[in-house]
Parts: structure tokens; C-alpha cells; sequence
């Protein structure tokens, strides 16, 4: 089975927030959440990169083993997807990620923060929905994943920066490009995230 | 002629554009080797790594927690979070209880040594006693809501189911947020009634060389609140004042700290009411079970006076000489 990971080779990134709206509008999130965000390193200055960044679907997710009421888990897939029923909206989750991708519909004071929101890797919702209905399109946006689509974010990039897909297979797409043109900034977050880097 | 001359304008504007050209390119080459090959030489994750623990760019929306592009410190905080605090505070509960148990069944009760004479004399008065129960109560719901997130997935949630849990966590986690109100008016409250009785003076020395009531055969003086009670209300107050501190950080998150002082927020939250915890549960077992006589002075307000004489003489002399008569 496929090992489901993220990949923003960032020297083709050109920071166009395609994959940002892209994201938004395929799930329809509300005002204020941005499961996907693009951060620019360096602005202005020689040698900037923009990487495109949301949840990386960790392996040994820290966000499923910090949340205290276990709603978190990891898919078959790696896809690590949540139960909207069963967070509390302690925010504990977005400490742990070191992505920042946990968002939360509400400010936050006094623990009010609502549920969490992040990237499903457009493969629906780890509730009790039917995965692929209107139920389950409403809380967690569309589960493409389920139809043999990867997430739109990567599938809309315009420069094939953004990678998405098994992880084996990105690895070596970007491994070619590294080889091919001589230099690369690095798998953003892969270290961090799947405890292996891509070098060549 | 004309066409020589012009044939040589045509060499000599050849040769020297061809110089120029020539000369550019290598000036470039040279800039660019010396200083910055803008394809090669960009950022770089490990390198941006190694000089700082957080990645952090320029980004287009308002908020700033967002512009945090990599923190692996997140999961050094799940290891904190999930095996060092429940090491901590297992060992430090756990290690309590038993040795309370140890206390209690080794030791036994503390008897009044006289027996109650029967006569009793004012301790703590109606506020005083009610600040202590608003700070006791209010520390009860914040130790267990509290460790609900620690622990609770782990001992309530295979009892219970987790829809059961989630929604008690729920309310648990909004008791926690409010309920810290009452505990900071307690704990306010309580320094300001007892920190005059509070100050170490050199009673406190002659107490503890006494062994501090332990040992039956030694007498060991004490004002109103003896050495041990003195070091319990400084470490309540040190511990309320720090938990209290990094809660109200923890309570309006983002609002004066990064991710990291959020990290940080939690960590000395968790760490400090571990202990905390542990240390009023033996405050709890020598007012109740571990002590005869003592409980009533904070329910009634009345204590014995042959529990007086014992535990607080000096205070009890005072008293006696306040009120106009001396030690019957």
C-alpha cells in the first residue's frame, strides 16, 4: 500500500498561493483557516525560497499523540485524519505540529477555540461519516483521495512544485530533478516529519 | 580608399565590442562566482536548521503564528507531554499516596497526647476559613480537570468510551479555564491573610532540631503555624503564583509568546502542578486523617486546647494574654 507524503521542491516554487486557494476552494474552509500556507524564506534578499506548507501527515504523528482525547490517527495510507465528534479544542495539537498545520475556527481565549481544522490530504474526515458523503463533505471538504485523486494543492501547481503522492515515488521524482539540475534546497520537513531525508 | 577605410572603422568597432563583450562576461562570471549563484546557493533547510531551531519566513496573511515554517521542537514537546510529565507525575502522586499510606499505617494517627480537655479556642476565623476552602475546592476541580488531560486517555477513556470522554473532557477543559479565577482569588486571599504569620523566625530552627513533633520525647515550639506549615504555605504560594503565571499564558494563547513560549508555558504548568499536587495531598492527609484535632480548626474554626498546647504553644500563650487571661 501506498505511503501517502508531501513534497515542495522549493527552488520551482514561485509563491503564486495557487495550491493556498486551490485548497480553499475545493473544501470550501472557512474565513481564517488555511490548511495550506505559503511561507517565504529570505524575502527580498539573494537565494529567497517559498515553500508551500500544510500537515505532512507525519509517521509517528505528534499531533495524534499529544491530543488527550485521541480523536488523531494515521490511515493505512499514512493520511492522518481526525474526528471532528471528539476534539475538544485544547489546541494542544497545534504545540506539537511542527508545521503549524492544525487550524481553529475561533480565537481562542479561555480554550475557545472550536475544532480543529487541517489539511485530510483531500481524503475526507476521520469521523463517523460515510466516507464520500454530504455529511462528511461538509466538515471536512471533499475526499478526492477516495475517488483515486491525489490532493488538488499538487495537482493544480503550475510549476510541479508541490508534490503529492507515494512517498517512495515523489522522493525519486525529486531525487532526478537534484541530479538534473544540480542543486536542491531540500525535502522541506522531511526530516522532521518521516525521520528520512532525500539526498542524492 | 573609402571602401579600405571603412573595411578597417568595420575591424577596429569589431574588435573592440568583441573586447568589451568578452570582458563583460568574465566580469559577471567573476561576480557571480565571488558573491552569490542565485540558483545554488538559496536557502537550504539544514543549514537554516543548524543556525536556529525554528524556520520562520515573510507570508501573506495577518497571522503571525503562521509564519513559523518548521518546528521540530513540536515533537520534542510530544515527548515531554507524553512520557517525561507522566513519569513526573506518576511518581510524584503515586509516590505520595504511598508514602501517606506508609504514614498512616506505620505511624498511625496523631493522638492529642493529653486528650481532649474539652475547652476550645478560636484558630481561624469565618473569612479566613472561607478563602482556604475557596482555594481548596477550586484546587481539587483544577488537579483533577488537570490531570484529565495528562492521564485521562489512558485510565478514564477505555471505562468510559470516547464519545463519553470527549464530552467530559469538553466540560472538563472549560471548568479548568474558569474555575482558575476562584483559585487565584483564593490564593490571593490567603497570601494576604497568612503571610504575616508566614515570616521564618528562629522558632522555626528550634522545630525542626525538635524533629517537628515526630519524636514524643521532644518538645517542639511553634507560633501560629510551625515550621513544616511554613514551608507548605511558601511552596503553595510559589507553585500557585508559577501556575498560575504560565496558565493565564496558557489561557490566552499567542497573545504575549511564540510557539515556543507556548511550549515552554505548558511545560512549566504541567511540571509545577505535578508536585503541587502531590504536596497537598499531604497537606490534605495531616489535616484529616493523619492528625486528630486538626481538621476541626478548619471546618468548626475551633481547635482543642490541649491540641493548642501541643501543636502551637507559643500561639496559644499569645492568644491567652490577648484575650486577658493567662494559661489556665
Amino acid at each position: 500500500m501506498a505511503r501517502m507524503k508531501f513534497l515542495c521542491d522549493a527552488d520551482r516554487c514561485i509563491e503564486c498561493n495557487a495550491c493556498v486557494t486551490a485548497c480553499k476552494n475545493e473544501h470550501h474552509v472557512p474565513w481564517g483557516i488555511n490548511r495550506r500556507r505559503v511561507v517565504t524564506i529570505n524575502d527580498g534578499r539573494p537565494g529567497e525560497r517559498s515553500v508551500s506548507m500544510a500537515c505532512m501527515h507525519c509517521t509517528d504523528a505528534p499531533c495524534a499523540s499529544v491530543c488527550p482525547v485521541n480523536c488523531i490517527f494515521s490511515t493505512d495510507e499514512g493520511v492522518v485524519l481526525h474526528s471532528k465528534d471528539l476534539c475538544i479544542g485544547c489546541g494542544y495539537c497545534f504545540y506539537a505540529c511542527p508545521f503549524g498545520a492544525p487550524q481553529y475556527p475561533k480565537v481562542g481565549n479561555f480554550g475557545s477555540r472550536g475544532k480543529m481544522d487541517k489539511c485530510t490530504y483531500c481524503a475526507g474526515g476521520g469521523g463517523p461519516e460515510v466516507p464520500g458523503s454530504i455529511e462528511e463533505y461538509e466538515k471536512y471538504g471533499a475526499n478526492r483521495l477516495l475517488r483515486g485523486e491525489l490532493p488538488l494543492c499538487a495537482e493544480m501547481c503550475s510549476t510541479k512544485s508541490l508534490l503529492a503522492g507515494d512517498g517512495q515515488i515523489i522522493a525519486q521524482i525529486y531525487k532526478e530533478r537534484i541530479i538534473k539540475r544540480g542543486y536542491g534546497s531540500g525535502a522541506w520537513g522531511w526530516i522532521t516529519a518521516y525521520r528520512e531525508d532525500i539526498t542524492v | 580608399m573609402t571602401d579600405l577605410l571603412t573595411r578597417i572603422r568595420f575591424l577596429i568597432a569589431a574588435v573592440a565590442i568583441g573586447w568589451l563583450l568578452a570582458f563583460a562576461a568574465t566580469a559577471l562570471a567573476q561576480q557571480a562566482g565571488a558573491t552569490f549563484d542565485p540558483q545554488a546557493d538559496a536557502v537550504n533547510q539544514g543549514t537554516l536548521l543548524r543556525e536556529f531551531p525554528r524556520i520562520q519566513g515573510n507570508i501573506n496573511q495577518l497571522d503571525p503564528k503562521a509564519r513559523v515554517l518548521i518546528q521540530p521542537a513540536g515533537r520534542a514537546w510530544d515527548y515531554f507531554h507524553q512520557v517525561v510529565l507522566r513519569w513526573i507525575g506518576a511518581v510524584a502522586i503515586l509516590g505520595t499516596l504511598l508514602t501517606l499510606a506508609v504514614a498512616y499505617y506505620g505511624l498511625g494517627r496523631l493522638r492529642i497526647s493529653a486528650g481532649r480537655s474539652g475547652r476550645k479556642i478560636l484558630r481561624f476565623k469565618a473569612f479566613e476559613r472561607t478563602a482556604h476552602w475557596l482555594t481548596a475546592v477550586s484546587f481539587v476541580v483544577l488537579g483533577i480537570t488537570g490531570l484529565n488531560i495528562t492521564f485521562g486517555k489512558a485510565l478514564l477513556l477505555p471505562l468510559i468510551g470516547p464519545e463519553a470522554f470527549s464530552a467530559f473532557s469538553q466540560y472538563a477543559k472549560y471548568t479548568h479555564n474558569f474555575v482558575s479565577f476562584a483559585f487565584l482569588l483564593g490564593l490571593g486571599l490567603l497570601i494576604a491573610i497568612f503571610i504575616k504569620d508566614n515570616v521564618p523566625d528562629k522558632t522555626d530552627i528550634i522545630w525542626f532540631k525538635q524533629g517537628g513533633g515526630f519524636i514524643k520525647s521532644k518538645h517542639a515550639p511553634a507560633r501560629r503555624f510551625n515550621a513544616g506549615e511554613k514551608l507548605v504555605f511558601w511552596a503553595s504560594v510559589g507553585a500557585g503564583l508559577a501556575v498560575a503565571a504560565s496558565g493565564l499564558l496558557l489561557l490566552f494563547p499567542f497573545y504575549v509568546t511564540n510557539i515556543f513560549g507556548m511550549q515552554i508555558a505548558q511545560v512549566v504548568h504541567a511540571v509545577i502542578a505535578m508536585p503541587f499536587i502531590a504536596l497537598i495531598l499531604g497537606h490534605v492527609y495531616i489535616g484529616t486523617l493523619g492528625m486528630e484535632g486538626a481538621f476541626e480548626a478548619m471546618w468548626s474554626g475551633h481547635v482543642d486546647y490541649n491540641w493548642a498546647k501541643e501543636h502551637h504553644d507559643l500561639w496559644l500563650e499569645q492568644q491567652l494574654a490577648k484575650n486577658g487571661g493567662g494559661p489556665r
